[in-house]
């Protein structure tokens, strides 16, 4: 069984950051601002949260909370999907764009979505 | 390939973001200025100095521990914090003979708008499961030996109800204001892995 010696040289200060990478903080934001919002319980969250978690380490994810807003990102797909907030071709449809948006901008330049119509 | 000019592929889980963010956007199921001033709310505003003032409170007013103590989602709101919305505070205090250690066995729960976002080793699975099974081992690791004849409680918090550790004040502390309390209370004294030690040079 993992002692916590390990993790408790990972980052455990006051000061330590929040959220390590932006797409943690806008993971976080989402599934916090559709449960406010009313599109599900917080008791729906956790324990879709939960089992998404005992998911990742049936596939052998050690899990040591580094993975956590990875599994959070897990969660809030199923719950958009299962709620219907957006269906399953939006997303495939929405990610290709962002994949070709990405390839079509230029280094150091902002990464937007082409408009609707329009080839890049 | 020769596109070194273009910008790198990103991440699968940035795309996976973007996608979900652009479309909740569009579709007007969030306001991207909410998310904005959600993040900020945590990253800047929020944070284990929230739960610190309520324990130095509840240390210098016996009228407001017993407060803190009965009804802890009243009397954290009577700070004004952002709450956390539709869930119950409980606060437990640690005594010379009873230590308390917070848990989420499940997820990672958390009291978060009076302790900011959980640490790394609160959402790991081996404090997931051990704290539960094994708390003396776990304290032990904290570097937090308890006497045999003191009982540890475990809090295992959930989507309702979330808990916190009222720690016991440090001997030595007599002299010191409210707002110096304020500097000694630590996260992880208030999740129950550590306690408050007397700033150097005052102990006991």
């Amino acid at each position: 069984m993992t002692r916590l010696d390990a993790l408790v040289h990972l980052p455990r200060n006051e000061e330590g950051p929040v959220f390590r990478e932006p797409w943690e903080a806008s993971a976080f934001a989402m599934a916090v601002k559709l449960s406010e919002e009313g599109h599900f319980t917080w008791k729906e969250w956790a324990a879709v949260l939960a089992e998404e978690i005992e998911a990742a380490q049936r596939d052998g994810d050690p899990d040591l909370g580094d993975t956590y807003y990875r599994h959070w990102l897990r969660a809030l797909e199923r719950l958009v999907a299962e709620k219907e907030l957006a269906t399953e071709a939006e997303l495939v449809t929405r990610k290709q764009e962002w994949v070709e948006a990405v390839a079509a901008t230029p280094h150091g330049q902002p990464i937007a979505l082409q408009p609707k119509g329009k080839q890049p | 390939m020769g596109d070194h000019d273009h910008t790198a592929p990103l991440p699968d889980v940035v795309l996976r973001v973007k996608t979900l963010e652009s479309l909740l956007v569009e579709k007007k199921l969030v306001d991207p200025e909410a998310l904005d001033a959600l993040i900020d709310l945590y990253e800047n505003q929020i944070g284990p100095k929230n739960g610190a003032r309520v324990v130095a409170r509840a240390w210098v007013d016996p009228e407001f521990k017993a407060w803190l103590l009965k009804d802890a989602t009243g009397a954290v709101a009577s700070f004004g914090f952002a709450s956390d919305k539709g869930k119950t505070l409980v606060a437990v205090e640690n005594t010379p003979k009873v230590h308390n250690l917070v848990v989420c066995t499940l997820c990672s729960c958390y009291p978060w708008a009076t302790l900011g976002l959980p640490p790394v080793w609160y959402k790991s699975a081996p404090y997931r499961a051990r704290a539960a099974k094994e708390p003396r081992s776990v304290l032990h690791e904290f570097g937090t030996e308890l006497d045999d004849d003191v009982e540890i409680r475990i809090w295992d918090s959930n989507a309702e109800v979330r808990y916190f550790v009222l720690p016991e004040r440090p001997e030595g502390t007599e002299g010191l204001s409210e707002e110096e309390l304020v500097e000694l209370v630590t996260r992880d004294a208030m999740l129950g892995v550590s306690k408050v030690s007397a700033p150097k040079g005052r102990d006991a």
